[in-house]
């Protein structure tokens, strides 16, 4: 049996895909990826049209997707993120129907369910075997976990494996198995590196956000949470970073094991891993090479897949065993309900990502974010889009002050004994308001350019085009 | 209670909106060093809108204004005053004439703007040989004067020595500066550490000026306030002692007895003084005896 075929285009040809059909693609080498780029060349080439395309996520290194879309191949998108350069042509309204954003839960459960199938897969794999056993840990390309690639893989009618790193079968340490892929094919990149994982992810050095991270950690230490069995996710981004490295200073102190980190994983999650704060990582995206490093040679840093990590379909998630999930936003209303979609024009510049999975299973959802931006507040009274319902968010750390969901009162009062600054999220929309002044209400177009579908399948809410 | 300060350029307005939220006690503004002359005005304007406008949360303002040997001192004066800081940071305070010269145009305009007069106090910034020579003398100058300010950086250039970490050039400097601050009952303030990433650093040399007199310490840096404020903050221990000094007097005066030892010490009225101020500074900081 062979499955090695010459080129991208008669892998295509073979899969057998035609016009109104799906194709997917993982994220996992983000905006380094080359993989979507070149399949997309070639299916227009072969002058198939009308597709929708399954993304886990969609960053601006995509944008040739734009002309797809304007030229016909492209017809429908679904996507779990959206970077800003995308997002913004997505928000001018280039594509009649809306785009479809699921959360990393939502869009791995309705894959399996059948509900947004699959016709064709593309699997980026840092290294592969002939048979299609492949994995993200080794080759120049490497990016890690291959998480966000497995349901695709297993439920996807015809799966094509792209690797730049081919070795003899069979590849030991594979991460997706042959027994799901129909063909491999050999190019000379899948990406760049430069773009996949950051060399060092390093946290802020940004006064605000230390002070946020500091009050953040200390809402971890006073919530109850942090004991002997802990687990935590976090994000990449400076604040939550510093975040894991005042927690990891208090765990040290008092002596805390954890359970697990999960998630994204960046070096500093790998760091507390390694200093004892947790026994096992599990791992859907790897962010810097701390984490491809860690994965592939620390056996208590686990692989797992989208499926595992927050898919509400699962009999059980990861995301439903999790304590303290640190998120941010780019706005959040007196309801608590957060917008990770788009900007403050509101045009498309992000997405949930695993923040509505995480907020709904963690017991602490937590959003940290500071109390303006540029000169924007972050509390409004109805956020832009809502990405994650304020049901599911306990508390939101500002630098003015911490405000806590009124419906979680045993946790606010735990904050006020501890002696951290809590306030009413109304007051501090207020007290943000005094400084920044009050923003005119935003207008928008006619046009829906994107509906967000909530982990369950319901539509949470519809985003405009910009007028 | 003033326990670490923080120095703010007064051009940067995002540093500025944050002022409240960095957990400093005090925020210096700064119009001198950090401030190119071509920025002096719109520093100004900043400051002053930043004073007008903003709730800094409790955190007492200080203005490091220019000193007096250049044309921007009365300006910045003229310009802050009528938002009523808290304490005027006077740099190169070399002499008592110069706090007397700041505290006659203060006294001035809080007379024109029908201000309550003395409402704002003076910190001489002690920087040069001469300034610390004159240490007790500039400390005494006036009512203005609430604390003198070690500033070791420019020092160290007039002492035509090279500053270190270690600070070994400037422990003469320091030490007097705790004497004649404290002879003439004001507070003193230690130089900033300037390597904002030596974390233990900063503890080693928050832990030195406390142990050697000073008030609180300064900062260029938000990452130095928390060790800072905790370096000068009462400990538990110093508390509880605190307090049993305090009974160990309460039980010897109902007892008719002079003298009184604790821990086999006897107890003088420095150490009362020093226990009072100790559980004021605790209750203040909401460390009450139930939490001993």
């Amino acid at each position: 049996m062979n499955k090695l075929v010459n080129s991208i285009r008669e892998a295509i040809a073979l899969s057998g895909l035609q016009d109104g059909m799906t194709v997917s693609f993982h994220h996992h080498l983000r905006n380094g990826d080359h993989v979507l780029n070149m399949v997309m060349h070639e299916i227009a080439e072969l002058g198939i049209r009308d597709l929708t395309v399954n993304a886990s996520s969609l960053f601006d290194v995509h944008m040739p997707l734009v002309d797809h879309i304007q030229n016909g191949v492209v017809s429908h998108v679904l996507a779990d993120y959206i970077s800003a350069g995308l997002g913004k042509a997505f928000s001018a309204g280039i594509m009649e129907k809306p785009v479809q954003f699921r959360t990393h839960g939502g869009r791995p459960c309705d894959i399996a369910s059948g509900k947004t199938p699959i016709d064709v897969a593309f699997i980026a794999a840092p290294t592969s075997d002939t048979m299609g056993n492949c994995s993200g840990k080794y080759g120049k390309s490497a990016c890690g976990s291959l998480g966000y690639a497995f349901a695709d893989a297993m439920y996807a009618k015809r799966v094509v494996v792209i690797t730049d790193n081919l070795v003899p079968y069979p590849l030991a340490d594979f991460s997706i198995a042959e027994n799901y892929v129909d063909y491999v094919v050999q190019v000379d990149a899948i990406g760049d590196p430069r773009g996949i994982v950051s060399g060092t992810t390093k946290i802020t050095r940004d006064p605000v956000g230390l002070v946020m991270a500091q009050y953040a950690a200390k809402v971890i230490d006073a919530s109850g949470l942090l004991k002997d069995g802990f687990s935590f996710q976090t994000g990449a981004g400076g604040a939550s970073l510093a975040a894991a490295k005042f927690l990891k200073d208090i765990m040290l102190k008092k002596e805390i094991q954890g359970s697990f980190g999960l998630g994204g994983i960046t070096g500093y999650m790998v760091d507390m891993l390694k200093a004892g704060c947790f026994k096992t990582l599990l791992d859907v995206q790897c962010f810097d090479l701390g984490a491809v490093e860690s994965i592939r040679t620390n056996p208590a840093h686990r692989e797992i897949s989208a499926l595992q990590y927050a898919s509400p379909g699962s009999k059980s998630a990861a995301v439903d065993s999790l304590d303290v999930v640190i998120l941010g936003a780019t706005e959040i209303d007196t309801d608590f309900n957060v917008n990770v979609h788009t900007d403050s024009q509101g045009c498309i510049m992000g997405g949930s990502g695993g923040h509505s999975d995480t907020a709904a299973g963690a017991k602490l959802s937590m959003i940290i974010a500071p109390m303006f931006r540029a000169r924007l507040p972050i509390v409004t009274d109805r956020v832009t889009c809502i990405s994650t319902p304020g049901k599911d968010v306990d508390v939101l750390v500002t630098q003015g002050g911490i405000a806590v969901n009124p419906a979680k009162t045993e946790l606010k009062n735990r904050l006020i004994d501890a002696g951290l600054p809590v306030i009413d999220i109304a007051e501090l929309k207020e007290k943000t308001e005094r400084i920044t002044g009050k923003p005119q209400k935003l207008t928008h177009g006619d046009r829906i350019v994107a509906e967000v579908i909530s982990r369950n399948g319901d539509i949470l809410d519809k985003i405009y085009s910009v007028s | 209670m003033r326990r670490s300060m923080l120095f703010l350029p007064g051009n940067n307005p995002n540093m500025l909106i944050n002022a409240g939220c960095l957990g400093a006690d005090a925020v210096i503004f700064d119009l001198e060093d950090a401030v190119s002359p071509a920025e002096k005005d719109a520093a100004r304007l900043l400051v002053r809108n930043t004073m007008r406008y903003m709730d800094l949360d409790g955190c007492e303002i200080v203005v490091r204004i220019n000193s007096v040997d250049t044309d921007f001192w009365r300006k910045d004066l003229d310009t802050v005053i009528p938002c009523k800081p808290d304490v005027i940071l006077l740099p190169k305070s070399a002499e008592p004439a110069d706090i007397r010269l700041v505290d006659e145009y203060i006294s001035d305009l809080e007379e024109k703007l029908e201000l309550q007069k003395g409402g704002v106090q003076i910190m001489p910034l002690i920087e040069t040989a001469m300034g610390v020579e004159n240490a007790f003398a500039i400390a005494s100058s006036c009512k203005r004067v609430c604390a003198l300010f070690l500033g070791a950086e420019d020092l160290t250039a007039d002492l035509q020595c090279k500053r270190t970490k270690e600070g070994r050039e400037i422990e003469y400097a320091r030490q007097r500066l705790v004497v004649a601050a404290r002879a003439a009952g004001v507070d003193v303030y230690d130089t900033p550490f300037t390597d904002v990433n030596d974390d233990e650093g900063i503890v080693q040399d928050a832990r030195l000026a406390k142990a050697l007199g000073f008030t609180g310490k300064a900062s260029i840096s938000p990452r130095h306030v928390d060790v800072i404020n905790e370096v000068f903050s009462p400990t538990l221990a110093e508390i509880e002692y605190a307090y049993e000094v305090v009974e160990a007097i309460r039980v010897a005066k109902e007892m008719g007895k002079g003298a009184v030892s604790l821990r086999g010490k006897m107890i003088d009225a420095p150490i009362v003084a020093r226990a009072e101020r100790t559980i004021a500074m605790a209750k203040a900081l909401g460390l009450d005896r139930t939490e001993v």
